[in-house]
């Protein structure tokens, strides 16, 4: 509950700091003020409990997905120093704005409350939309805005009008009293067709925020359009939190109807990996593979879902984190190399930007060999064992078939993430040498660093569990 | 603590060299050899000190929630393994001394990379820490290939990669549901577990392992990423594919398939069996007609790990103990063969049979290293390749006699091509591109002498190593014939 509390009231201070003549204090002070809230949101470990009226549920799952969001988000936000220096740029009124959606998605994690989980996306998307947009010069990012905006309502709405459904069939928003209906509604064998067209288009609403299959259409355009920055907040903290809320919605409210769910999600997991698989491998641009690559770890990570069980929770917390790691690493390097080269005065976005990186910067080369790998989810990486975790939610069961589709898939995968690698290390080019921060190059480490330990001791976090 | 020794020691080497990126290149040449060899040294200690008693074991709980432990331990098994790749590894390092190479310390780091992961491989207890190590091993030796190789590397190794990565998922779908089914990753307790699975999942785990192993070995028809990426390799990474990471395929068909799936071994091991020995005629027949000697002796190395595998697969004493000679006997006549074919295209920078011919003119002390290994190679008596070929030819013709007389082709067909090569390339008229080779000196007789003298010793006292093996073999075929 304090990280809502800390973000709101520190968002509304950065507004203010943005008055302020040097714009060289927004980024330590947001940088600060995220911390802050990552240490308040650590100082209810260990003590459940329900706040605002029973709307918001705090325990150590929501409390540990919290630390990874946040964790992302100053991860981030730190490798934001470029954009400050872009005359046109507005960081105070960007800086807020990632603080009021971080507060949207502790929401998502934490709510106890249909309306609440509705006003957690609601928040989160908005800022989305806006930050997708921030290049006003740029028509891609208008263009890629304004469909993320539109596709985004709709599927905002779908899942409105799922929670009234909800409504009208559990006589309340609260996500333990539906449990309660829903289970009566199982042993006395009754059923309700508001019921189950509330879950689906709840379902519905929030995967399209995951990008799950077959709602995955806006990813590519709106992650190649968006810039850099704020296509790698979309693509973990609205992802964790994303999970987060299907997550418990599943397992808290309607684990005693599975049989009814379990085919639509499962159906769904198979066309997230088998889609986003075959897809990235053609693509030309490291962005829109990244993307492609963000919607079958949508599908692995429903996987877990799939196989809802009392370990999904380790799971979910245990590839957000890994996940992330590896998308801001990868992302990381793409902001340094790409704006090295202009096209059309636009950063060079394409995999060939990255040839012949392990001359021009071993450093970077390194960290992107790393990501992918752990991406590609290979041993000595934290994404093997993320992997692993949701194929054995999966496994036990008994969906061993979903487990050979995610299989073959990931070999799929090895593929494309390998094109970068081969690009880097393998591929000559004419580029100079890339110089980095000292700072942007400690970020980088932290993010590599955890991606290697987390392999080398997944027990480090599931122990905490 | 053995156990884990053996891993660190390696490990820490290449942490070392990691970090000591960019300094002068003689001394990470000299840094790898001396954690080779301190590696070395262990390796010898433990193979000297073992008994098959006593066991040598360590556990820590890795995922303490799942029962998944850092599990290692030593028998009869891992143990000769060990010893391979404790003593291939310092003459990879030194066969490379000569030359100087790009990014000098990644080079030795990945090589203690992967020689880390081998030994974790090969005696890991536990079934998610054998796929963990199995995988971890690919990771440098795909670098060592693909950055240091030649031009057509990225490609070719990347389908290497692709390949066996693909194989591995088989594995891990298998591994994942005896997991499932057993509850418990301890490899020793999975083979209780195994015995109550359904016939239709032992055969499905049977293939899913065979897979996995047979495209890392190579057996036909999963060999096609071989040739090329052999031939293609920096002569360093060649040595490891062909002398260590293709026997953690034949290892794993020992500790992992056979006494987990021995239902689906009864079932499909004749079928395997029959691919793996077509592959060791097919790959002999190709071996007879290359000029080129690298894609010889890589089509010769497939000839032989075809033998193994049906050796292996035939579950007899006889050919799983031979499989083990030979993987030793292998890999060391492998590391030695490649390596004077690097000191031919070194000095003559050619690998063509035909434009070589009459070295041994020249180089009295290179013609008898060769022949000494080649003739290993052959499996003439009284080196290193006689014992472990004879034994696995028992064992294949003690299960159907029809094939261990195909099979027994081999010791013509690998007599043709090894002769035929040595004959082509040192014997004959010495030639404008050979009048001027030198002779082997340095750091090139200190890897061939080792080499040459235990294809000997190996030759003439082959039970120092059965009897190490025994035992263990013996506990392995009860699970496999109960």
């Amino acid at each position: 509950m304090y990280p809502i509390l800390v973000l709101s009231i520190t968002g509304i201070i950065t507004l203010f700091l943005g008055f302020l003549k040097s714009k060289k204090v927004l980024l330590p002070a947001t940088l600060f003020f995220v911390t802050l809230a990552f240490f308040a949101n650590l100082y209810d470990w260990n003590k459940p409990g329900l706040y605002f009226n029973n709307m918001l549920q705090v325990n150590n799952f929501t409390i540990l997905l919290s630390a990874v969001i946040l964790l992302s988000a100053f991860l981030i936000i730190a490798l934001t120093k470029g954009f400050i220096d872009d005359e046109h740029a507005q960081p105070a009124e960007y800086f807020a704005i990632l603080q009021f959606s971080l507060v949207g998605a502790i929401m998502m994690t934490g709510f106890q409350n249909l309306i609440m989980l509705f006003i957690g996306v609601e928040i989160l998307s908005v800022s989305m939309y806006v930050l997708t947009g921030s290049d006003k010069r740029n028509l891609r990012g208008n263009e890629a805005a304004l469909k993320y905006f539109l596709m985004g309502s709709f599927a905002t709405g779908i899942m409105l009008f799922g929670i009234a459904m909800l409504y009208g069939a559990n006589y309340s928003f609260n996500i333990d009293a539906a449990r309660t209906v829903v289970t009566q509604m199982v042993s006395t064998q009754h059923s309700s067709v508001y019921l189950y067209v509330g879950v689906t288009f709840l379902l519905i609403g929030l995967l399209f925020k995951v990008s799950a299959a077959p709602f995955h259409f806006w990813t590519p355009d709106v992650y190649e359009g968006a810039p850099t920055i704020f296509t790698t907040f979309m693509s973990t903290i609205v992802k964790t939190a994303g999970f987060a809320a299907i997550y418990r919605i599943l397992e808290v409210s309607f684990s005693p109807i599975y049989s009814f769910w379990w085919v639509m999600v499962i159906i769904m997991t198979v066309l997230s990996l088998i889609i986003s698989n075959v897809t990235a491998v053609s693509q030309g641009s490291f962005k829109r593979m990244l993307a492609f690559s963000s919607v079958s770890h949508a599908g692995y990570m429903l996987m877990a879902v799939v196989g809802l069980s009392n370990k999904s929770d380790d799971s979910i917390v245990f590839y957000s984190l890994a996940y992330s790691l590896a998308t801001i690493s990868a992302f990381g390097v793409l902001m340094a190399v790409s704006k090295e080269k202009l096209v059309d005065g636009r950063p060079d976005e394409s995999i060939a930007v990255l040839n012949g990186l392990s001359k021009r910067n071993p450093f970077l080369a390194f960290i992107l060999a790393i990501s992918m790998l752990s991406l590609a989810g290979i041993p000595l990486t934290a994404g093997f064992w993320g992997k692993f975790y949701v194929f054995s939610d999966a496994a036990f069961r008994g969906h061993i078939w979903l487990l050979v589709v995610a299989i073959l898939m990931s070999a799929v995968g090895i593929y494309y993430y390998f094109k970068p690698i081969i690009a880097a290390y393998m591929r000559e080019s004419e580029g100079e040498a890339i110089s980095l921060t000292p700072f942007y190059k400690i970020i980088l480490g932290i993010t590599t660093f955890g991606s290697i330990l987390l392999g080398l001791f997944p027990d480090l976090l599931r122990s905490l569990m | 603590m053995l156990a884990l020794i053996l891993i660190l020691i390696p490990l820490i080497g290449s942490l070392l060299l990691f970090l000591l990126r960019g300094s002068n290149a003689g001394v990470s040449k000299n840094i790898a050899l001396l954690t080779s060899l301190i590696e070395f040294a262990v390796a010898a200690y433990a193979f000297i000190t073992f008994d098959s008693q006593t066991l040598i074991e360590i556990k820590y709980a890795w995922m303490k929630d799942l029962k998944i432990n850092f599990h290692l331990g030593i028998d009869g098994i891992s143990l000769l393994m060990i010893a391979l790749t404790g003593f291939l590894v310092p003459l990879i390092v030194l066969s490379t001394f000569k030359y100087s190479y790009k990014k000098t310390e990644s080079f030795y780091s990945l090589i203690l990379l992967a020689q880390a992961a081998l030994m974790g491989v090969f005696m890991a207890k536990d079934i998610f820490l054998f796929y963990f190590f199995y995988e971890v091993a690919l990771i440098p030796v795909y670098f060592l290939a693909a950055i240091w190789g030649g031009v057509n590397a990225p490609r070719i190794t990347f389908k290497m990669f692709v390949y066996t990565m693909f194989g591995s998922l088989f594995m891990l779908v298998a591994v994942v549901y005896l997991y499932i089914k057993a509850s418990t990753a301890n490899i020793q307790e999975l083979y209780t577990a195994a015995k109550f699975l359904s016939p239709t999942s032992q055969n499905l785990l049977f293939w899913a392992f065979f897979i996995a192993f047979a495209i890392k070995m190579p057996v036909l028809p999963f060999h096609t990423w071989q040739p090329d990426t052999y031939s293609e390799s920096p002569t360093a990474a060649t040595m490891l594919l062909s002398g260590l990471l293709s026997k953690m395929g034949v290892y794993g068909l020992i500790r992992i398939l056979l006494p987990l799936a021995p239902i689906g071994l009864s079932n499909y091991g004749m079928i395997a069996m029959v691919l793996s020995i077509i592959g060791l005629i097919y790959g002999s027949v190709i071996a007879i007609q290359q000029n080129n000697i690298k894609r010889l002796i890589a089509y010769s190395s497939f000839a032989h790990m075809g033998l193994m595998a049906a050796g292996v697969l035939s579950g007899t004493l006889s050919g799983i103990q031979g499989a083990l000679l030979q993987m030793v006997a292998h890999g060391i006549n492998a590391v030695g063969l490649f390596f004077i074919v690097k000191i031919m295209y070194d000095r003559t920078n050619t690998r063509d049979l035909n434009s070589l011919g009459g070295i041994t003119q020249n180089t009295p002390a290179l013609s008898i290293y060769f022949m000494i290994i080649m003739l290993g190679s052959v499996a003439l008596p009284l080196t290193n390749g006689f014992v472990g070929e004879f034994l696995l030819l028992k064992g294949v013709f003690d299960k159907n006699a029809w094939l261990g007389g195909i099979a027994g082709l081999t010791i013509i067909l690998g007599a043709v091509y090894m002769l035929r090569m040595m004959q082509r390339s040192m014997f004959g008229e010495r030639n404008a591109v050979t009048s001027e080779f030198s002779d082997v000196k340095g750091t090139e007789i200190a890897v061939l002498l080792p080499i040459a003298a235990v294809v000997l010793l190996m030759g003439i006292f082959p039970n120092v190593f059965l009897k190490i093996t025994e035992p263990a073999v013996n506990s392995l075929l009860q699970l496999i014939h109960p």
